[in-house]
């Protein structure tokens, strides 16, 4: 990796002799800040150091050492690498935190989960409620010391599978017989129901009534989802609507909820993997590239050649097909039922059979390992590669633009909706091809080369409106530029082995921290990951480009119809795994 | 033999009874028009839901079975396919939108987390099964269960609905299937209104429990 | 002019539309040939392959839910395979696997077979780790995706003891592979002994 780029991270311990210290536990690196300070030096640094992009805020707990602690990675939008800085609180309810909300935006709903889920709180947050679990919600379930009702041991494998395996459900094990768990004593019946959404009502601009030249007005609420055909899945949204206008609109997720990180604490590295096929459905060869770059860096493993460029030709193989899909559903959305979705399903077909011929699975392809991948490309699999990039994809991905780039109702949709200003992008954390459409050429790919990407010749595609429009070209031009590294990477692809060392189920992680970042097709997926040594990590923090995207969204969305909600909703390209984890 | 035996759709009629018997080709007619219209609900919820809109794209085209018309309402759907994580958040709108479904209604339970949780199970947000709530007909394993491994789900859901009589499905009894499930609600944790005797038992068991030991500790020191 | 973009779009769907005929023509001898051509890069007009009637080509690597190996004895008696050593059960990851290990009854001493062996196939999420870890190619992925039914699916010994023959039929060259390294090893044994 460039060492200029490296060399250049800010020495935060003397700059703030008395509040700042580095971190010197064995393995770990950074910055931590004394709570008191941290707003100011966090201001200075956006403002007089230009770390402008905060990426990741995640919160880790440290019962040993009573303490709770919150770590954040920061950086600047010209490339580089990360600025780690983290602060510590003792682990007594209630903690507070200064919340970095004003400074940047796009914190807000990973805030809202380190307190849901760590129950850390943001002091000056204004709507600190949450966010993937219901309000009302007993615990926080991601502290080292909370229980599942399904709980059995710290970590896996566990002893009641072997070598005395009576199967036994779980329901069996578990006190009330399912997956439910509740305080001793509590009694259903005097229990008095609190409205759950009370909370997230008042946090919207109520139904004011004003007064337009004396005329009352109501303002209009409205539920989308989580039941809905356009919002891709479980997402909900409640818009306050004048008349056709939104005035205000706040998501609600956690309706796919599955505890990836509180499972993936209690799972050992490897069986990870499959689960961060999960994630982002459409492209699990892309979300476990992340997670085995973080922990190849921990364990300072090389990946052989081979394997780095059949990384690079699945990756992109994904990010084709991602946003073939995205345009498909968009479109969908969009009122021109199903004909470009089935186009773009055929494509996606195909490519879908390479990926079941070489890993096994359409979807979840789980072919990653710590070290390279699981198996070579056979020759046959490799000739449709071939056949796909060199012949079919090009001549489709023209078809697919003459069928609905210059379409005069699509282009009237899309131009002008959803302005998000460049500042407004960084600030909100915006990832993926919407910070590119606002003209900020930044790509990891680039920014901080992973793989062998820093081998090709690409470029970043740019557009300036920062409308869907230009959101729509961008991943357009990304697709051109996929297939031109995907022929590349074919071209140059080298003969040897695709994996380093002996394939193992049983991998012991040098202890320390490390935060693996990659491009994927919906924005900057990153793996934080603490281990202590053990077999098993001991914070597996997902910071998912769905997630912190959505934090944008009613930025973009005030002052737009509602239905432009659907088409600007569709434009972030979000998937609910991703979203709610 | 008895009428009931007459009545059942897997009853092959005798020859010379052919064109007597009503209500057994009455059965046959139902069912032909209710399997070869299964409209299922627009309803993905995970993963799995992605297998099966690439089960209506054009390589697989359940509309072949008559199952191409995704219903996004459930007023007109016949058929609920649970496609992916059922969690505690989303449970309440699941049992709600089944209760809206007009009946004939079928549930099938698509890859293992419909079925049982899956590879989630052990998750604190997570309902381990949609059957805990829902009655469901047919279970497809699989993680995703592949397009094709649904629509072989979706056709042994029609041979299900081959056998049914009209006087036994149990939509047109009285019992305890026919009436709306009751919504879960969500309070400290997931709470099942049929259970709320069952958890209040238990707990108050488990509060004695957590006294015993330091009432004993008390009355030893 | 206002409906060019409109009119470049619909001659795509236009373009498909007529194509889905001129390949129902062509291949209306040799209908159940499509499925390759249909899978190949070539792939118009009508692109659906007609489940059941027609299947899709199974890869090799293809992977559903796992099954047992035995092989078979000269008078049929089911040699299991696995040892019940453990390593898939450890290896799983959302532990769906419940292996008992058989001990004698007089010496109290485990035995290399598994007296039960389960599988939750409403947990197992496909992921192949069991296959992939096991060293004595007694666990393999099935590629019988047809396992719906109308209750839940907890598989037992016997329901997923599956022959070697099987095994060789929707593997055949992970087979050949396996086979030739164990014909390998045990040549080696022999020549260290002699
Ligand atoms: S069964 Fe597997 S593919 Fe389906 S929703 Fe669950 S995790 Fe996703
Ligand atoms: S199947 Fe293989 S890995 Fe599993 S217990 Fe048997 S021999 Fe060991
Ligand atoms: S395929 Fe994976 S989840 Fe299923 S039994 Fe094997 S290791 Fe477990």
């Amino acid at each position: 990796m460039d060492s200029t780029k490296n060399t250049d991270v800010l020495d935060l311990a003397n700059l703030y002799k008395d509040s700042v210290k580095a971190d010197d536990r064995p393995g770990f690196s950074g910055f931590i800040i004394a709570k008191e300070k941290l707003f100011d030096i966090a201001k200075d640094l956006r403002d007089k150091y230009g770390y402008d992009y905060l990426s990741c805020v995640s919160g880790v707990d440290y019962p040993e050492t009573n303490s709770m602690e919150v770590v954040y990675h920061a950086y600047r939008s010209s490339g580089g690498s990360a600025l780690v800085f983290k602060t510590q609180v003792e682990r007594v309810d209630p903690m507070e935190v200064p919340s970095l909300i004003s400074i940047w935006p796009g914190v807000d709903l990973q805030e809202r989960e380190i307190w849901d889920l760590f129950g850390i709180k943001f002091a000056g947050h204004p709507d600190l409620r949450r966010i993937l679990m219901w309000e009302g919600f007993e615990g926080h379930p991601m502290r080292k010391d909370w229980k599942e009702a399904f709980y059995e041991e710290e970590a896996k494998p566990l002893k009641s599978r072997w070598p005395d395996g009576n199967h036994k459900y779980a329901e069996a094990k578990a006190a009330y017989g399912d997956n439910i768990n509740f305080e001793a004593g509590f009694d259903p019946e005097k229990w008095t129901p609190t409205d759950p959404e009370e909370a997230l009502y008042s946090a919207l601009k109520k139904y004011q009534t004003e007064d337009v030249d004396g005329i009352k007005t109501d303002h209009l609420l409205i539920n989308m989802g989580p039941q809905h055909p356009s919002t891709h899945g479980v997402f909900r949204a409640v818009v306050i609507l004048d008349g056709e206008e939104i005035v205000s609109l706040k998501p609600v997720m956690g309706y796919l909820h599955r505890n990836h990180e509180k499972i993936g604490e209690r799972n050992t590295f490897l069986q990870n993997i499959p689960f961060t096929d999960r994630l982002d459905y459409f492209n699990s060869m892309y979300s476990a590239w992340g997670y085995s770059l973080a922990v190849e860096r921990l364990l300072g493993l090389a990946v052989p050649e081979r394997a780095e460029y059949i990384r690079v030709i699945f990756g992109e193989m994904s990010r084709i097909q991602n946003h073939l899909i995205l345009f498909g559903m968009l479109w969908n959305d969009l009122g021109a039922y199903f004909t470009p979705a089935l186009y773009a399903f055929e494509e996606r077909e195909l490519m879908l059979d390479i990926f079941e011929a070489v890993s096994g699975s359409r979807m979840m392809c789980n072919y990653h390992r710590f070290g390279g991948v699981v198996r070579d490309i056979d020759p046959a699999s490799m000739q449709k590669i071939k056949e796909l990039v060199y012949e079919r994809l090009p001549r489709k991905i023209e078809e697919f633009d003459r069928l609905l780039s210059e379409n005069e109702i699509f282009v009237s949709r899309m131009k002008g909706i959803g302005y998000l200003s460049p500042e407004d992008c960084l600030a909100y954390s915006v990832s993926g091809p919407t910070l590119r459409a606002a003209g900020i050429p930044y790509d990891i790919r680039r920014a901080e080369p992973y793989g062998v990407y820093d081998r090709f010749e690409f470029d970043i595609p740019l557009r300036y409106n920062s409308d869907l429009l230009d959101r729509y070209l961008v991943r357009i031009d990304e697709i051109k530029q996929s297939v031109r590294i995907l022929q590349q990477a074919l071209r140059d692809i080298p003969e040897g082995p695709v994996l380093t060392g002996k394939p193992s189920y049983q991998i012991k992680v040098p202890a320390g921290e490390t935060y693996g970042r990659v491009e994927a097709p919906k924005g900057e997926l990153g793996y934080y990951v603490v281990s202590n040594g053990k077999g098993n990590p001991y914070r597996y923090k997902i910071r998912t480009p769905s997630f912190v995207n959505v934090t944008s969204v009613e930025k973009m969305c005030v002052g737009t119809k509602i239905a432009d909600f659907v088409t600007i909703l569709g434009m972030v390209d979000i998937v609910l795994g991703e979203v709610d984890r | 033999m008895s009428i009931n035996e007459l009545n059942l759709p897997d009853f092959n009629i005798p020859d010379d009874m052919e064109g007597k018997v009503t209500v057994t080709t009455l059965d046959r007619l139902y069912n032909f028009g209710r399997r070869s219209s299964l409209w299922p609900m627009m309803f993905g919820l995970a993963c799995c839901a992605i297998e099966m809109i690439a089960a209506q794209a054009a390589r697989y085209d359940m509309a072949r079975f008559g199952m191409e018309v995704m219903r996004p309402s459930p007023r007109q759907c016949d058929v609920m396919i649970v496609a992916g994580t059922v969690t505690k958040k989303m449970v309440p709108s699941i049992v709600r939108l089944y209760n809206q479904m007009a009946e004939p209604k079928y549930v099938v339970a698509m890859g293992a987390c419909a079925s049982s949780g899956g590879p989630f199970k052990e998750g604190y947000n997570v309902v381990a099964g949609i059957d805990k709530y829902l009655p469901v007909d047919v279970y497809i394993p699989g993680c995703p269960p592949t397009p094709q491994a649904l629509m072989a789900g979706m056709i042994k859901l029609q041979e299900k609905i081959d056998k049914q009589s009209i006087s036994k499905v149990r939509w047109y009894q009285k019992g305890p299937d026919s009436v709306e499930i009751a919504v879960p609600f969500l309070g400290p944790d997931l709470i099942d209104p049929r259970r709320i005797p069952d958890i209040k038992a238990k707990s108050a068991e488990l509060a004695v429990a957590a006294v015993a030991p330091a009432a004993e500790s008390s009355t030893e020191g | 002019m206002y409906g060019i973009g409109l009119i470049k779009g619909l001659s795509v769907t236009l373009n498909r539309f007529v194509e889905s005929y001129t390949e129902d023509i062509r291949w209306l001898v040799k209908r159940y040939a499509k499925v390759d051509f249909r899978s190949s890069k070539d792939a118009k007009g009508t692109f659906t392959i007609e489940y059941p009637e027609q299947q899709l080509n199974i890869p090799e690597e293809f992977r559903f839910t796992p099954f047992l190996v035995y092989d078979e004895g000269e008078n049929g008696e089911k040699n299991i395979r696995c040892t019940s050593c453990g390593i898939c059960a450890k290896a799983c990851p959302p532990q769906c696997i419940w292996i008992v290990r058989t001990v004698d009854p007089a010496t109290g001493r485990p035995q290399p077979q598994p007296a039960e062996f389960y599988i939750d196939a409403d947990i197992c999420m496909n992921c192949g780790f069991c296959a992939e870890f096991c060293p004595f190619d007694a666990i393999k992925m099935n590629h019988d995706f047809e396992q719906s039914s109308y209750t839940r699916n907890l598989k037992n010994k016997e329901i997923l003891l599956q022959p070697a023959s099987y095994y060789a039929n929707i593997r055949p060259l992970n087979y050949a592979k396996e086979e030739a390294a164990r014909a390998e090893k045990a040549a080696a044994k022999a020549a260290a002994k002699a």
